[in-house]
């Protein structure tokens, strides 16, 4: 230990390794969610890294410290190589995980899956407002999840369900978690969309109303006193009805890694659209300096950067001034405290979207229709950048 | 035979959820789970490498009382077995 070096702000904050490694291998995707969490102008991303890249990557990211691998996307099993990069991935000795809708999850590729050493599967539900009546009627989604979770089952991986709730969705509480106990899942995760990306431009119409909550939340904890042990469930709020942010990644730069598909580093998923910051590409910079010397990584690591109220705020530890991302979209700095706070000078935004959730999709003045995420629609939201040439 | 007696010839092992492995980056013994990781303190470690769901109980107390020289660790182990099981990282 070289103590005597450290300055206290150092004792402090210790950076430590990136623990955990989101490889995103691909935008490609067969659904359309409405509350993806895929960045807008995804159809402008350049190519995607290839398989070497990949190896080299995984490589890099576990001699920094990484024990954590998902794989994620768009849904990662449109890659061909999934599976040589769960295998490098296991070599390395990572906890791999794959984050999947199921689709394309087929009887052989969960063999040479589980062969290359693939740890665990979480699975999650589909476009549930698009197929929202074949999704409650158990008919074509049903017989897709019934045969992704009898191969979850058939290998040995345990069962961890995720399900995106939100408006359209949360009055059906009771039947998604009995769903989830048909297909033998261990974990549910009742995630509320969070509102960004895709989810952040179709807020309006995805927010439930506080009796929605309430109700959904009764409701799971009653499962979660009839079902026991048998099925642990997770319930997620959206963080609009706290008062307080949440610490957005456990800290900026602090556990969480993502690589998106063409490369980019970023310490989380949906970090990029910070522009002012230049995150730095696996392809020109090796893991260990992004992590520990990019210029993108220690901007809003710690608490230096925090402006009022987070500056001489008591809690500023506990939340580290909530999410940049969202700081960044409802107040336009990302280094403003996330609004979610009821200290912050922009809660108003907060109260006010909160307020339009109380109010029946029937008597609003104005109603959006959702935003399905398909390239059409990105390209649209998001004219191409002058300096690259359209794909 | 006491419970205790008993307890001391079970051979408890890592629960199937878990993989236990050491962590050189971190300098500790890490269980990790889908999507999760438990750091475990330089005792813990100890402990957890050397279930295998072979030795009993009293076979690790003997071993670790003779890789660290020491006595009387029974307690001790008996008490982390007590955590580890109750939060699922092993099964008696």
């Amino acid at each position: 230990m070289t103590t005597d070096t450290q300055t206290p702000a150092a004792i402090d904050s210790p950076i430590g390794p990136p623990l955990w490694l989101l490889a995103e291998v691909t935008y490609a995707c067969p659904l359309h969610c409405v509350f993806c969490f895929n960045p807008v102008d995804y159809a402008h991303s350049g190519p995607e890294l290839s398989t070497a890249d990949w190896i080299r990557v995984l490589g890099e990211a576990r001699a920094a410290g990484s024990v954590q691998c998902g794989f994620s996307g768009g849904e990662p099993l449109v890659r061909d190589d999934l599976e040589i990069l769960v295998a490098e991935a296991h070599r390395l000795g990572f906890y791999t995980n794959l984050l999947t809708s199921g689709i394309g999850f087929t009887p052989e590729r969960a063999k040479a899956l589980k062969d290359a050493g693939l740890d665990h599967v979480q699975l999650s539900f589909q476009d549930s407002t698009r197929e929202l009546n074949d999704f409650l009627s158990h008919t074509k989604t049903f017989a897709l999840k019934r045969k992704a979770a009898d191969l979850i089952q058939a290998n040995g991986w345990p069962m961890v369900l995720n399900c995106v709730v939100h408006r359209l969705n949360i009055d059906y509480i009771d039947k998604i978690i009995e769903l989830a106990v048909e297909l033998g899942a261990e974990y549910l995760e009742l995630a509320n969309s969070q509102y960004y990306s895709w989810a952040q431009i179709n807020r309006d119409g995805l927010m439930p109303s506080r009796e929605q909550l309430e109700r959904a939340e009764r409701i799971t904890q009653e499962y979660r006193e009839k079902l026991g042990d048998k099925l642990r469930i997770f319930f997620v709020v959206p963080d609009y009805y706290e008062t307080r942010p949440k610490k957005c990644m456990n800290g900026w730069g602090n556990i969480f890694l993502t690589i998106t598909p063409d490369g980019s580093a970023l310490p989380c998923h949906t970090a990029k659209m910070i522009k002012h910051l230049d995150f730095p590409s696996v392809k020109t910079m090796d893991i260990k300096s992004i992590w520990y010397d990019s210029h993108a990584f220690n901007h809003y690591r710690g608490d230096a950067w925090m402006k009022e109220p987070c500056k001489t705020c008591p809690e500023k530890a506990k939340d580290l001034g909530g999410c940049r991302c969202q700081a960044l979209m409802l107040t336009g700095d990302a280094a403003n405290a996330d609004p979610v706070c009821d200290k912050s000078e922009h809660h108003q935004v907060v109260i006010d979207a909160v307020a339009l959730a109380q109010i029946p999709d029937a008597q609003r003045v104005q109603t959006k229709p959702l935003v399905f995420r398909d390239p059409i629609n990105s390209r649209k939201l998001s004219p191409a950048p002058a300096d690259t040439t359209p794909a | 035979m006491s419970d205790e007696s008993a307890r001391l010839q079970t051979t408890p092992r890592v629960a199937p959820m878990f993989r236990l492995q050491w962590e050189e980056v971190q300098q500790s013994w890490v269980l990790l789970y889908p999507e999760g990781m438990v750091k475990l303190n330089g005792s813990a470690g100890e402990i957890m490498q050397r279930i295998d769901g072979k030795k009993t109980v009293a076979q690790l107390i003997e071993e670790l009382e003779t890789a660290f020289d020491a006595t009387g660790l029974q307690a001790d182990v008996l008490a982390f077995l007590d955590i580890a099981i109750a939060q699922g990282w092993v099964k008696p």
